[in-house]
């Protein structure tokens, strides 16, 4: 059988690598795939709990994060489309309107 | 009956479900469906409230469903109905009908009409979760919502900029004020382990523990008591966070009726009241709501006075009368309190109506006119039910016996007097004389002397329509036995049976006990069923003279031709001109708060973008230079220092930078940052 | 025996989704990121979660990552395959990232590796994965499960405003 801790170790190394791809790219749609990359990353800890205690909350639960990551993707794609039709942007750094 | 109290609120979700969705297709029908709604939730009150008051009364609490469950915090969606909410579902509802009904025919030929019934039944909804609710989570939904639908209400007319930046105003305010609120919320949570009203109710031996806080003894009750009075400060602008107020009034005027006089202003003075097993812990928490509350009844009187804004005159009237609200609840009068409350939202909701009408016959005249009192005068005649039933919402907030006004008030001023706060007392009655003043300063100047319209608005003028004088006087017929019904005989009426199981009692032992501000030591017990004696009539008799007397001398100043204002206004230019413009508070507000953030914000800016990135260059100038000379030297070790030490600099510059970027990954590095410190913590730990 | 499989799935998902956000070409990075949510798929097999195996690949992969590989046609991505690919802050970033990775594996050390014994999933005593989901998802969690249909529907309101042409009026 394979112990929780290895479906916490993968799920933490697997956030860590989505995190990095977020704080580190500049381009725009690979900081949204990486975000689906952490979104995955909490589903497989939620799985290995919903496994470890043989509950199916876990399960039920990373349902809602894959619809949540749906929505996540339509509204920021549609973002990024609007943001594109506008001017050429593809990078997160060139979007500072928010800024002081 | 009382099992389908969840009913009320469900009525406006309907209207603001049709109206919201098919508002643009319904046009001025929608009007009809929301005051449908609001009539079918007074429906509701009205039987729930017989049964109440005619019935078993007692408390009835409506479980609808667990609304959140963590370990040990849960929170039920459930409602309460007693006595207290009994009363403000009255007011709120009906109020709240007689509004709907009026801005059917206000607001008729409105761009916007459906979407301000949908605002509107949006805020029936919401005043309906804050007072029903049976604990303070659910009360705060509401509180939140009501907030919202105010902020888009005085916004209505969002492309005028004043407007919207009214409306921002209001919400900011508010804002400041909702922090205490959850705090005091937070505190109770921690306390009491529970946030329904009976529960707490029962453990106030857990508030009253007494601790040190900044050298002053004082209770957790105490605390919880000022956090949550910052709550209400904000939401019934009390100072210094009145400023809102005033401003909201750019909204249209059946909105500042019901929402900025009648109810949801009056949310605090609500709050407070059910909050009362707390309060009576609170002694220092009392004494300062009962200061705030009188001097913010003089402050706003006295900028009332010179006022020429119709509106203006009305809106600093109800911060006053708000602050006569808290300085009974300070004294510990909570019923007394809450009468007013009730007895003012008929009598200002009449006002504001009245007001509104007088503003709706003017539309033909020019925009800065149409709300100015110098440019009336004269409207009697031609409005004859709105000059009476405005002249009778006059007679009720001035105070004079029978009429509604009379009654609360002398109570307020009463429980002030015997309960040893004589200072409160003084200021009250000071400002009760100003309320009489202005307000029939108010009349003589829009009703009465020569018509000052423009010449081209005259003969628009018009008695206003059958749906807009309805409520009028149905708010008029409110006015004359609102009051004297419930309310007499002084101290012992009806009222006061009525409310009893819902509000605490003051004892005289924890209410003297500690820290005092004000009140003497020979103090009389507060609010425990009437004072006898010469002292309640000769205080009777003070009341009415004040009342009678700042009509008369409103009517010597206004009513007949003088130049007596002028002439105090020539001798006293400073005076006067501190009142016309607010004290400058607003001004006061944007020198020492608004513009020094804005300053604080544009340093941080300029630091980054002048001293960081300039110390990164200037750095690496003077090393690049240094270098340069010393490259002779040691070419490499020094170049190598020099570029590591600009390195540093640029890297730690980079991370200031990142506290304002606007970028989003800078955040999430922030974020991320935090995760790091929380883990940190509770690894080290 | 699952164990073996678990270790590949794992690698697979490690080192495709390493590559995912190295690549400068977006569309290669979304079908990396395809062939990591099939890696996955395959350990939640392993994991007695059939349902959201097959979720992961029908919706996932063959519904999210197809509106990403849509939208990536629609845009203009030649541009950005020239630029500069990496953000000012990476150094400090994989600072962070390293230092919390640290973080993580200690406070699983702490808590969690010393004290799990590993209960297995009772095959036997449950019924059919899907058939137990879908008995808890409408019974128990039947109103989050609605108000994900309200989120979903005003995502979907959202996005088509925010992505509409204006219509000049």
């Amino acid at each position: 059988m394979i112990p929780l801790s290895h479906f916490l170790t993968l799920g933490a190394v697997l956030f860590l690598i989505g995190a990095a791809g977020v704080l580190m790219r500049r381009n725009v749609i690979i900081i949204l795939l990486s975000i689906e990359l952490m979104l995955n990353a909490v589903n497989v800890t939620l799985i290995g709990f919903s496994r470890q205690w043989a509950d199916l909350s876990g399960q039920v639960f990373a349902i809602f994060v894959i619809a949540v990551a749906a929505c996540e993707a339509a509204v920021g794609l549609a973002i990024l489309i609007s943001l594109n039709r506008d001017k050429t942007v593809m990078n997160v750094d060139e979007v500072n309107l928010l800024k002081w | 009956m009382i099992s389908y109290a969840w009913l009320i609120p469900l009525f406006p979700v309907v209207g603001v479900l049709i109206n919201g969705f098919l508002g643009k297709r319904l046009g001025e029908k929608s009007g009809f469906i929301a005051t449908l709604m609001a009539g079918l939730s007074l429906l509701v009150v009205l039987l729930i409230a017989n049964e109440m008051i005619f019935g078993a009364g007692g408390k009835h609490t409506i479980h609808l469903w667990e609304w959140i469950h963590a370990g040990s915090f849960s929170v039920s969606l459930s409602f309460l109905i007693d006595p207290l909410s009994t009363i403000m579902l009255l007011v709120v509802s009906g109020v709240g009908f007689l509004v709907h009904l009026y801005s059917i025919g206000y607001m008729h030929g409105d761009p916007g009409f459906p979407r301000f019934f949908t605002y509107l039944n949006l805020f029936m909804l919401s005043m309906f979760l804050l007072v029903l609710g049976d604990n303070y989570l659910v009360m705060f939904v509401g509180w939140e919502g009501v907030g919202l639908c105010s902020y888009l209400l005085i916004g209505f007319w969002y492309e005028k900029k004043s407007a919207s930046d009214a409306g921002k105003k209001a919400f900011i305010v508010n804002r400041i004020g909702d922090a205490g609120f959850l705090l005091g919320m937070f505190l109770i949570w921690v306390i009491a382990d529970t946030l329904t009203y009976q529960e707490v109710s029962q453990v106030t031996s857990k508030f009253a523990v007494t601790i040190n806080v900044l050298g002053i003894e004082t209770t957790y009750a105490s605390i919880i008591g000022l956090l949550l009075f910052i709550g209400a400060i904000g939401k019934s602008a009390q100072i210094p966070l009145y400023v809102w107020l005033p401003d909201a009034m750019e909204g249209p005027t059946p909105v500042s009726a019901l929402i900025h006089a009648a109810t949801m202003v009056t949310a605090g003075v609500y709050m407070v009241a059910r909050t009362s097993p707390i309060y009576v812990e609170a002694a220092l928490a009392m004494e300062v709501i009962a200061v705030v509350g009188a001097l913010t009844a003089i402050f706003a009187a006295s900028i009332g006075l010179v006022q020429n804004d119709i509106k203006r005159v009305l809106a600093y009237s109800t911060v006053s009368q708000l602050g006569f609200m808290f300085m009974a609840l300070g004294v510990g009068a909570f019923t007394a309190g809450v009468f007013h409350l009730m007895t003012h939202a008929f009598f200002k909701g009449l006002l504001f109506l009245g007001s509104g009408s007088v503003i709706h016959a003017l539309h033909h005249a020019p925009v800065e006119q149409q709300q100015d009192m110098r440019y009336m005068g004269g409207l009697k005649s031609k409005m004859p039910v709105t000059y009476w039933t405005f002249l009778i919402g006059a007679i009720a907030i001035a105070g004079v016996p029978p009429f509604a006004g009379f009654w609360s008030k002398d109570e307020i001023l009463a429980n002030a007097f015997f309960s040893g706060h004589t200072f409160v007392w003084a200021v009250g009655s000071i400002a009760a004389l100003m309320t009489a003043f202005y307000m029939f300063r108010l009349i003589f100047m829009t009703f009465h002397g020569e018509m000052r319209v423009d010449p081209h608005a005259r003969e628009h003028i018009h008695e206003s329509p059958f749906s807009m004088t309805t409520p009028l006087i149905l708010l008029a017929v409110l006015s004359v036995f609102g009051g004297i019904i419930p309310g007499f005989p002084p101290e012992k009426g009806w009222i006061h049976d009525f409310l009893a199981p819902s509000l605490a009692k003051v004892s005289q032992v924890t209410h003297h006990s500690s820290f005092n501000l004000i009140s003497s030591a020979h103090a009389a017990s507060a609010d425990s069923g009437g004072h006898h004696g010469p002292e309640a009539i000769y205080l009777i008799v003070l009341a009415i003279v004040i009342a009678v007397g700042g009509i008369i001398l409103a009517w010597s100043m206004y009513g007949k031709k003088s130049n007596i204002p002028d002439q105090i206004q020539q001798k006293f230019p400073g005076l006067y001109k501190i009142l016309l413009n607010k004290y400058y508070v607003d001004e006061l507000y944007q020198r020492y708060i608004v513009e020094p953030i804005y300053r604080l914000m544009k340093f941080l800016w300029n630091f980054d973008a002048k001293v960081v990135d300039g110390a990164v260059n200037g750095s690496t100038l003077v090393t690049v230079l240094t270098s340069r000379v010393s490259s002779f030297f040691d070419l490499r070790t020094v170049d190598g220092a020099v570029n590591g030490v600009a390195n540093f600099v640029r890297f730690f510059s980079q991370v200031f930078k990142f506290l304002q970027s606007g970028m989003v990954q800078n955040y999430l590095l922030a974020m991320l940052l935090g995760v790091f410190l929380m883990l940190s913590a509770y690894l080290l730990q | 025996m699952e164990l073996p499989f678990f270790y590949l799935f794992s690698a697979g998902i490690v080192i495709t989704s390493l590559f995912m956000i190295t690549r400068s070409n977006v569309i290669h990075a979304a079908l990396l990121l395809v062939l990591t949510f099939f890696f996955l798929a395959g350990l939640f097999v392993l994991a007695g979660a059939e349902f959201l195996a097959a979720v992961q690949v029908l919706i996932y992969s063959g519904g999210i990552m197809v509106l990403y590989l849509f939208s990536i046609m629609l845009m203009n991505v030649q541009v950005a395959v020239r630029i500069r690919q990496w953000h000012r802050q990476r150094f400090f970033a994989i600072l962070i990232l390293l230092v919390l990775g640290f973080e993580i594996w200690s406070v699983l050390g702490k808590g969690v590796f010393p004290k799990m014994k590993v209960w297995p999933w009772k095959l036997g005593a449950t019924p059919g994965n899907v058939e137990a989901l879908g008995s808890v998802l409408y019974t128990k969690f039947v109103f989050p499960f609605e108000v994900v249909s309200i989120l979903l529907l005003a995502s979907m309101i959202g996005a088509i405003v925010l992505a509409k042409k204006k219509i000049d009026s």
